[in-house]
């Protein structure tokens, strides 16, 4: 635990259901250091969002089987009774979320919103609390906040709701915001602009951040470090140029050959990566990425489809699961 | 809002208009011959042909739609001379088996009704809501089969065997209350609350079984919504998330239920006002028709009909309090 301001630790979420336990993710650790910001990037699936929900005590406890250590600040929020971790949401951790129009309650002033987020963790009143709505909204560059503050959410354009999401999830400056897929749902350019507020907002506050994506574009601009998770494991974890020119893993090497990319001169059409991913109640034996792994022939003995790899490490602070690491430094 | 609100009511108004002529027209095609039925005792045809002339009868449909409906506005005169009946307005006819303006006959029965539908539907309102609540959030656990199965169950009861059964036991066997008998609440409230305690109760058991099963289904739906997990995220108490943004959200269906279902009991409760002997509206049309009086009819029809549509504008106001994406179209 040394520097890191939320850590996670063999963590496992299980959902029973009647055609047999969903392990949405099987034993993810990783850490952020303060005031940084970690990407999570996958296949719809991968159990990225299932960890930011464990993460935030989001998931109903009669539905999921959430296990394993999840350190904030050093307090493990797994063992803490979940009405204290109820007051450090939207307090100490925030998190938005994809689709901003579905996730703003339609039927509430924006301004009601933000003062019902201010009020539940600050001892002020009302005036004082739309006062600060109004700031939270100038904040994030929304014109005209003191008009605004009466809209309701479907008077707004979609980046404009990302905006009050996001000053809803910052109004009082918590230490570490989740961002589940904050982009996906918006226009292009409008993406653009929200990733540029959000690390724009970072450098002011110095807020903890955790991207969840799946688009690598945006990971490149925003994340120092990156988990790849497939089949509810990290199969990946490094800095994002070890992820992005150091690829050590045949799924990660997937994803990002699936994507056009800018900075190199490709002439090759798009190579997506065959097959769909895996069932997570009935996952593949060994590595579980094996049945869509194109590498897996240079692996000898079938020793993929036998044995689970370890996440091994490359290079400092980069580690991969695969066989083909020989966890000596030497890349595949 | 407020030119929402005023088209609202122009378009009400209109319906009303279309409505009783519809309900008048319905009523005047009844093979019952009016002017023989209130003759008096000695009919010969000669008297039934005054008497029909004395009612308008011998005029056509739309003449006689006139006149009733300018009567509402005027009053009316039945007849010349000494025989004349006067109906002042607003008129809305006369019934000449009880010799008394329809109105008269309508608001003399109507606190009754009043009193038995606002009763029944605070009861099963609240129970039911609250019912559906709780169920939904215990979802697949026993309080929640055993309020869906109950629920169930009073859904499906009909009223007469329900109601019956209830008077069975409480009044005749265990005799915890005395006979209904009905007296207005200024007279003696006492036996105003006797009486209407096991009706309330009745209509309130079969009208929450709709409305918990209602509910239920409509907070399991919400409940799902992106925006309440937001309101997790937040770090609301879970009463606040539940009571405030899930209950507001799904709302709507439940308003609109509620509001009909007012409308329909203000209309009378016929086979429960029946059972329990209540002089309200309902026992009020069953009469006019085991001893037929086609004016009563009309008036009873019409109330009932103009609660309805009174009951939907209301709603429909209510739906564009609730969400404003409707107040914006």
């Amino acid at each position: 635990m040394t520097g890191a301001f939320l850590e996670v630790r063999d963590l496992h979420v299980d959902f029973p259901t009647d055609d047999g336990t969903v392990h949405a993710v099987a034993g993810a650790s990783f850490s952020v250091s303060p005031g940084s910001t970690m990407a999570i990037v996958g296949e719809s699936g991968s159990g990225k969002s299932v960890t930011a929900q464990a993460i935030m005590g989001l998931l109903n406890p009669r539905a999921a089987q959430v296990s394993g250590h999840v350190f904030l600040n050093g307090t493990d929020l797994l063992e803490c009774e979940p009405d204290d971790v109820r007051r450090m949401r939207g307090s100490v951790m925030s998190m938005i979320f994809q689709d901003p129009l579905s996730s703003l309650h339609p039927f509430y002033r924006i301004g009601d919103q933000l003062v019902e987020a201010v009020r539940v963790h600050q001892n002020v009143s009302k005036s004082q609390a739309r006062d600060m709505a109004i700031d939270g909204l100038r904040r994030v560059g929304i014109p005209a906040p003191e008009r605004r503050v009466d809209d309701y959410p479907h008077q707004l354009s979609g980046g404009m709701r990302q905006r009050v999401m996001i000053a809803m999830a910052l109004i009082n400056g918590p230490d570490l915001l989740i961002a589940d897929e904050p982009t996906t749902a918006l226009d292009v350019t409008v993406q653009a602009q929200i990733i540029d507020l959000m690390m724009e907002l970072q450098e002011q506050t110095g807020t903890t951040m955790v991207v969840i994506t799946h688009d690598l574009g945006v990971v490149a601009e925003m994340a120092k470090d990156v988990c790849v998770m497939y089949g509810g494991r990290i199969v990946e974890h490094g800095s994002t140029d070890d992820i992005y020119y150091r690829t050590s893993m045949p799924y990660t090497q997937g994803l990002l050959s699936s994507v056009p990319r800018l900075d190199e001169v490709r002439s090759e059409r798009l190579d997506p990566i065959p097959g769909n991913p895996p069932s997570l109640i009935r996952l593949p034996s060994g590595c579980v990425f094996h049945p869509r792994c194109r590498e897996r022939s240079r692996v000898e003995d079938d020793l993929c489809r036998t044995l689970e790899p370890e996440l091994l490490e490359v290079s400092p602070g980069h580690t991969a699961r695969c066989h083909l690491v020989d966890g000596t430094g030497g890349a595949p | 809002m407020g030119a929402y609100v005023l088209r609202r009511v122009l378009i009400m108004l209109l319906l009303l208009l279309l409505l009783s002529f519809a309900v008048f027209v319905l009523f005047s095609l009844l093979p019952a011959d009016v002017a023989r039925l209130t003759c008096g005792k000695i009919c010969t045809d000669q008297t039934i042909e005054l008497n029909r002339i004395r009612l308008g009868l011998d005029k056509s449909v739309f003449e006689q739609y006139w006149l009733f409906l300018s009567a509402i506005f005027v009053g009316r005169t039945y007849g010349v001379g000494e025989g004349a009946v006067v109906c002042e307005a607003p008129c809305l006819g006369w019934s000449f088996t009880k010799s008394e303006p329809v109105l008269e006959l309508i608001l003399d029965r109507l606190p009754t009704t009043i009193f038995l539908a606002l009763g029944a539907f605070v009861l099963f309102l609240i129970g039911g809501v609250l019912l559906g609540i709780y169920s939904a959030l215990r979802r697949g656990g026993w309080q929640d089969k055993a309020i869906t199965g109950v629920a169930l169950v009073g859904y499906s009861l009909p009223s007469f065997f329900f109601g019956l059964v209830v008077i069975y036991f409480v009044i005749i066997r265990w005799q915890i209350l005395p006979f209904p008998r009905y007296e207005h609440p200024w007279d003696d409230p006492v036996q105003f609350v006797q009486t209407m305690i096991l009706p309330w109760l009745v209509l309130a058991i079969l009208y929450a079984a709709f409305y918990t099963r209602l509910t239920r289904s409509q907070m399991l739906e919400t409940l799902g919504d992106d925006y309440i997990r937001t309101a997790r995220a937040k770090g609301l108490p879970e009463r606040t998330v539940i009571g405030k943004h899930a209950l507001r959200a799904g709302l709507t269906p439940i308003v609109t239920a509620a509001g009909l279902d007012l409308a329909g009991l203000l209309g009378g409760a016929i086979i429960l006002e029946a059972i329990f002997s209540l002089p309200g509206l309902g026992s009020l049309a069953i009469s006019s028709v085991t001893n037929p009086d086609q004016s009563i009819l009309v008036g009873v029809t019409l109330i009932t009909a103009t609660f309805v549509i009174i009951a939907n504008l209301v709603v429909d106001i209510l739906y564009a309090y609730i969400d404003p994406r409707v107040r914006a179209s």
